[in-house]
């Protein structure tokens, strides 16, 4: 087992740690969406978007004029390219003034050089005060998280810390704890010789640095030392005095869920020592190959980011397993795309795989980052660096051989006889336990759908659908494919069912290999393009955002004229199977059986790729109202399942601890029934609800709908 | 930008400081602020009958002219701030700038080190804020002052806090425990009282 994998498990298996934050990331949801109350979020994001952007698009014009400005000032400003440099830089500042002492506020550009060890092997003592920074550097550990460092400690374990450092009986009682600090750091404060912090803005028209504290550390940090240095990474940059404003709005709103931090310090050159004198104050630009990431045409949206981690408390997977699995000085999804640029690509090569690509961080973004398709380009470099592990490339060119894959999934249908019972597998022997641990498998259905249409007479309509059914339907759920032709028709239209479709290529676009996904859009592409239809439809909405997405962007990298104009036609007419026909029941088009007491109650999961790729919130909902269901709203109903393609076989520890929350909170409504749009969340929930013995019927809205269709 | 009208912005500004933790009294004159000051100072512990003293910062404030004179009356306050005189201080008494009602935060030129030794290091800071200083948003407070003059600007927003252990708020980590906001009416602003 590999040590990274030993480090998921030991996560996972600590109850601490979880349970603190998940708590973290309930309460997180609903602090943040009270502080954002009366903003318009879209706005100040776009906003911050744009300044940022611009910044990171001249960064060396930006750098310059604060230089200037903040010298005017009476700072003295360096730039410098590595983390070795700014070391050098702040210990040659330290022995020039002969500091024995240092303290420092909250900064995670010293994090990420490294500064403590360097100081502290050069015998200057220096003392974290921020609380949390304290506590991990008694402890000796790194941060597990940007805004709440010590997040995975108990009140007992930091008693003990400063038990220890005290040499007192400290009991765990928080106040008290704090006080303890207090006293303890003001007389390091007092007597220390520098201070040290970050910034959170640095701004070029004037040279000014901005800091956000809540303990004002900060304040005393800056206060009584005689010399400053403050450590900035360039992306902190900004043009102007003005553009402080969307961040000071998003950032505190969107780090703690406050309307602002206790305090806001905006520090423009040299204000005045405790004895008058003016102050001694070094500003360290850090590079780190910030300019190399600002040249990069994907990777300079990165240096958007304003450290708020929010992209850290909504993750799904982040809560499982915090920030010393999930990322290094920098964690969570901006974490692992970060650790790419600062460390080395390899060094993000496992922290990246964590990403199940729900796309969730990137709706609560401020800075409009798309993390998720950040993370994604990181695999497909790292894979383009290491070349993909041999299975996986063999498995893609398998799937990429349609005859072989659709031969090689009926052999399976057969092979599985032995494990397959009831429509479930629920145990594989040998290596392959863990994917039945906690969920079990379907059986490949015995005869696939493709087999089954050309049996199901087409009526003659003014209006044609070309059915997309994906694999899952096509191999596992033929009876919802079937259940897809059955509306339509019964809507009036007709299905036409182009033999020559395969797997779409998001396994292969998921698992960082582009070029593969391409193959099979070009595939598709071909299959599809061959009918003349109305519509596009698919019932799994990885597929629907495959061929409404991907296809065209990987055509426009990979395809010819042709394929890209054909590409962009099909991407025109897709539409999910419930937005599709919501729309057409909309217009009196459907007609339901009207039976009192109509069809029951049954919870609803909003798949990933339907509710954040396409932007398909309602729609099933309505749907399935219309039907005579009433849906029972459930506590996180669009948090991902842990299926997530190949995930759930990759990180399969991980994706079962997210399945039970999710199971968690389906037992929570009392409905005897769950619907679902994704028949990959049919798999895994399904799978979960069969292993763990709940008695809640699992089905995807084409069969629920189905069901009502009045004959 | 059309504003809201004072007296709504003014009880905006109580609103949101209250509830981010700041205690307010509105104070009418150089009496009323004398009253309150003497009757802060004697709740902490302050005064003739004891070692306990405040620092203050403030010169003077709009509307009601020089301290000096004025808070020379009231037993305890001492006006040489020091890092000595700070850090055995239990009261610290400064001048506030602006005040912001979107967040009720206080907005500070502290470019005087004494306005951030009083502000940071006692366990209770008392800002006085002129009742016509307080304006709708941050933009507006920040607009007024130029960073290039003013070279440390402090936004104050309710007292010291932390939630580093277990997300436990806990008030009072460095900076002080006790927030006190006196707004000082000139007598021209109108009566901002709700």
């Amino acid at each position: 087992m590999s040590d990274f994998v030993k480090s998921i498990d030991r996560a996972l298996a600590d109850p601490v740690l979880s349970s603190s934050l998940t708590r973290f990331s309930e309460a997180y949801r609903t602090g943040r969406a009270r502080a954002f109350e009366g903003i318009d979020f879209e706005a100040v994001r776009t906003q911050i978007a744009e300044r940022k952007s611009h910044a990171a698009r001249n960064l060396d014009v930006l750098a310059e004029r604060f230089t200037q400005q903040a010298q005017a000032a009476g700072a003295k400003v360096t730039r410098v390219s590595t983390p070795v440099d700014a070391c050098q830089y702040v210990l040659a500042v330290a022995n020039q003034s002969g500091a024995r002492s240092i303290v420092k506020s909250k900064s995670m550009a010293s994090e990420e050089i490294h500064l403590n060890a360097t100081l502290e092997k050069a015998g200057i003592e220096v003392a974290e005060t921020d609380l949390g920074e304290w506590i991990i550097q008694l402890a000796h550990e790194r941060p597990s998280h940007m805004v709440l460092p010590a997040i995975h400690k108990t009140r007992g374990q930091v008693a003990s810390l400063f038990s220890r450092q005290t040499n007192e009986e400290l009991t765990d009682d928080i106040p008290g704890l704090v006080a303890v600090a207090r006293r303890e750091l003001r007389s390091r404060f007092l007597s220390a010789d520098i201070g040290i912090t970050g910034a959170n803005i640095a701004v070029a028209e004037t040279g000014s640095i901005v800091l956000l504290t809540n303990e004002g550390n900060a304040r005393l940090v800056t206060t009584l030392p005689r010399t400053h240095i403050a450590i900035v990474g360039l992306e902190k940059l900004v043009e102007r005095f003005d553009d402080i404003q969307p961040i000071l709005t998003a950032l505190p709103r969107s780090a703690t869920g406050q309307l602002i931090t206790s305090y806001v310090s905006i520090i423009t050159g040299a204000a005045e020592n405790t004895d008058g004198t003016p102050k001694d104050l070094h500003i360290v630009l850090l590079d780190n190959r910030r300019t190399e990431m600002a040249a990069d045409p994907v990777f300079s949206e990165a240096l958007q980011c304003i450290r708020c981690g929010s992209c850290l408390n909504v993750c799904p997977i982040f809560r499982l397993v915090g920030g010393h699995v999930f990322g290094k000085v920098y964690t969570g999804g901006i974490g692992a795309i970060l650790t790419a640029w600062f460390d080395a690509l390899e060094e993000s090569r496992d922290i990246q795989s964590l990403c199940v690509q729900c796309g969730t961080c990137k709706d609560f973004c401020p800075a409009n980052i798309d993390i998720p398709a950040l993370i994604r380009e990181v695999r497909d470099r790292v894979t383009h660096r290491d070349g993909l592990p041999f299975l996986q490339r063999a498995a893609y060119a398998v799937v990429n051989n349609r005859r072989l894959f659709h031969a090689a999934l009926r052999a399976a249908s057969i092979a599985q006889k032995p494990v397959a019972g009831g429509g479930f597998i629920r145990h594989l022997p040998f290596a392959l336990t863990s994917m039945t641990e906690g969920r079990s498998l379907p059986a490949i259905a015995s005869r696939p759908f493709r087999d089954d249409f050309p049996e199901i007479p087409q009526p003659e309509c003014t209006e044609t659908a070309i059915f997309y059914a994906g694999c899952l339907i096509d191999f596992v759920y033929p009876e919802t494919g079937a259940s897809v032709v059955k509306v339509l028709n019964h809507a009036g239209v007709r299905v036409v069912f182009p033999m020559e479709q395969t797997c779409c290529g998001a396994p292969a676009r998921y698992g960082g290999s582009p070029e593969a996904a391409a193959d099979a859009a070009k595939a598709n592409i071909d299959a599809l393009s061959a009918q003349s239809a109305d519509y596009v439809v698919s019932a799994c909405p990885t597929c629907t955002a495959a061929l409404k997405i991907d296809f065209p962007e990987l055509m426009d990298k990979f395809g010819t004229p042709d394929q890209q104009q054909s590409a962009r036609i099909i991407a025109e007419k897709t539409r999910d199977f419930s937005s599709l026909v919501q729309q057409l029941a909309s217009q009196g088009r459907l007609k339901f059986k009207q039976d009192s007491p109509g069809a029951g109650v049954t919870a609803y999961h909003d798949s990933c790729h339907l509710k954040r790729t396409l932007g398909v919130v309602n729609q099933p909902r309505e749907l399935l109202s219309a039907a005579g269901y009433e849906i029972s709203e459930m506590a996180e109903s669009d948090t991902c399942c842990g299926m997530g393609g190949a995930y759930s076989i990759k990180m399969p520890a991980v994706a079962r601890a997210v399945l039970d929350r999710k199971l968690t909170n389906i037992k929570a409504t009392g409905a005897p029934e769950l619907s679902t749009d994704c028949p990959g969340c049919v798999l895994q929930i399904r799978g979960g609800c069969d292993a763990a013995g709940i008695d809640v019927g699992v089905r995807h809205t084409a069969d629920r709908i189905a069901d009502r269709i009045a004959d | 930008m059309r504003y809201p009208p004072y007296r709504v912005i003014t009880e905006g500004f109580i609103r949101q400081a209250t509830a981010a933790g700041a205690e307010i009294h509105l104070v009418d004159g150089s009496a009323g602020l004398v009253d309150r000051v003497t009757s802060l100072l004697g709740d902490a512990g302050a005064g003739s009958a004891s070692n306990e003293f405040a620092v203050c910062a403030a010169a003077s404030v709009e509307g009601i002219g020089p301290l000096a004179g004025l808070l020379a009356a009231v037993p305890g306050v001492r006006f040489d701030v020091t890092r000595e005189t700070a850090s055995h201080a239990a009261v610290g008494i400064t001048s506030a700038d602006w005040g912001v009602a979107q967040t009720g935060t206080l907005v500070c030129d502290s470019t005087a080190a004494t306005q951030r030794l009083a502000s940071t290091l006692p366990l209770i800071h008392i800002a006085l804020l002129p009742s016509g200083r307080i304006v709708p948003d941050m933009a507006a407070a920040l607009s007024h002052l130029d960073p290039q003059k003013a070279r440390f600007i402090a936004a104050i927003t309710g007292p010291s806090r932390t939630a580093d252990i277990e997300r436990v708020l806990t008030i009072g980590v460095h900076g002080p425990k006790r927030l006190v906001i006196l707004i000082v009416q000139d007598g021209n602003a109108g009566d901002p009282r709700p």
